[in-house]
């Protein structure tokens, strides 16, 4: 049963992310749909950073915020994403343990 | 020769910060799975055949709550229905495979798996994507995501509560550590990113009931219209690439 949902889970995973690349690479389309494709990662990016920061640490949403602010002000700075993302972790971590883990 | 390895190695470099987010993840993954009662090899089997954080943990809760495989599934599907137009997006910025190259056919089967959010963005907002380099950046945090299922499965989390929670802030700055740059090349794409958070957070505000993924759905499509109206030179120079 187990293994049964695994397989389906897989199918209905893997068929929606791979089909677009099997079929749609060579298709040609309009310049409009083009500009709006072009937005999706900054648009996709807005949504998978918030709401969801505010809960990094349950019912403290202002660390998740501080970490990110963290992250920004590095990332003017830094090449490599890993800078910002180490500099996040320590701001978080230090925050929690300053307020009392 | 030198060149492709190159390639590689700078995917695996871009997918670092990812791998960071998603090992305290998987872990907490693999220790749920185990206290859900699946075994190591169920749990470990989840994350190398489905691979995909969000539905992987809502399959856990819904067979907690005695949910049928058949719900399980269809849950998958909804949730994870927002790679459909990340893959349409992404498909466009690839390079064109190569005639001839013994891998031609499976290439892209290969490279729609490693889809997710984190790889989406990554890939697409790197000024030179090529195919090495999204293989380079798939593998280093498929290959993490497997890892840190097996070790939260097997032994519990060896991560210490307050340093998970810590690094669960990793994606999150990853993501905006490769939204910055974006903005700085051009103000549109930092208003398009604002208000895919602000329709995201309005959507689950609307509709508690809204599985996550179509909060990103809905986000995607509307904020990426209203770049798509207000133009900006940022969105031209992709829409070349892409064309």
């Amino acid at each position: 049963m187990i293994w049964a949902m695994i397989g389906g889970m897989c199918l209905v995973t893997f068929l929606p992310r791979a089909i677009p690349m099997v079929l749609g690479r060579g298709v040609v389309l309009p310049a409009w749909i083009r500009r709006w494709l072009s937005f999706f990662p900054y648009a996709a990016l807005g949504s998978l950073i918030f709401p969801g920061i505010l809960t990094v640490v349950e019912g403290r949403p202002w660390i998740g915020l501080a970490a990110g602010a963290g992250a920004a002000l590095l990332a003017l700075r830094a090449r490599n994403a890993i800078f910002p993302v180490l500099a996040a972790i320590a701001v978080a971590v230090s925050l929690q343990l300053a307020t009392g883990a | 020769m030198q060149t492709e390895a190159a390639e590689v190695l700078r995917g695996i470099r871009a997918g670092i910060p990812v791998a960071v987010g998603y090992v305290p993840m998987a872990m907490a993954f693999g220790v749920l799975a185990a206290q859900t009662g699946l075994s190591v090899l169920q749990a470990g089997g989840m994350s190398l055949f489905v691979y995909a954080g969000a539905s992987q943990f809502a399959a856990l809760g819904l067979l907690a709550g005695g949910a049928s495989a058949l719900a399980i599934v269809l849950a998958t599907l909804v949730l994870n229905f927002r790679h459909f137009l990340m893959s349409v997006a992404l498909s466009r910025r690839l390079p064109r495979r190569r005639e001839g190259h013994p891998l031609y056919p499976v290439l892209p089967f290969v490279l729609g798996f490693g889809i997710t959010d984190e790889t989406f963005v990554v890939s697409s907002l790197e000024e030179r994507l090529t195919i090495r380099y999204f293989l380079g950046l798939i593998v280093t945090v498929y290959l993490a995501w497997l890892s840190g299922t097996l070790v939260g499965a097997g032994f519990s989390s060896l991560i210490p509560p307050v340093i998970a929670r810590g690094m669960g802030v990793a994606l999150y700055a990853m993501f905006i550590a490769i939204l910055v740059p974006g903005v700085r090349k051009s103000v549109v794409n930092g208003l398009v990113a604002v208000a895919g958070g602000l329709l995201a957070w309005a959507a689950s505000l609307a509709v508690p009931a809204l599985p996550p993924g179509w909060r990103i759905v809905i986000a995607i499509l509307a904020a990426s219209a209203i770049g798509a109206l207000l133009g900006g030179e940022a969105s031209e120079e992709a829409a070349r690439e892409a064309a």
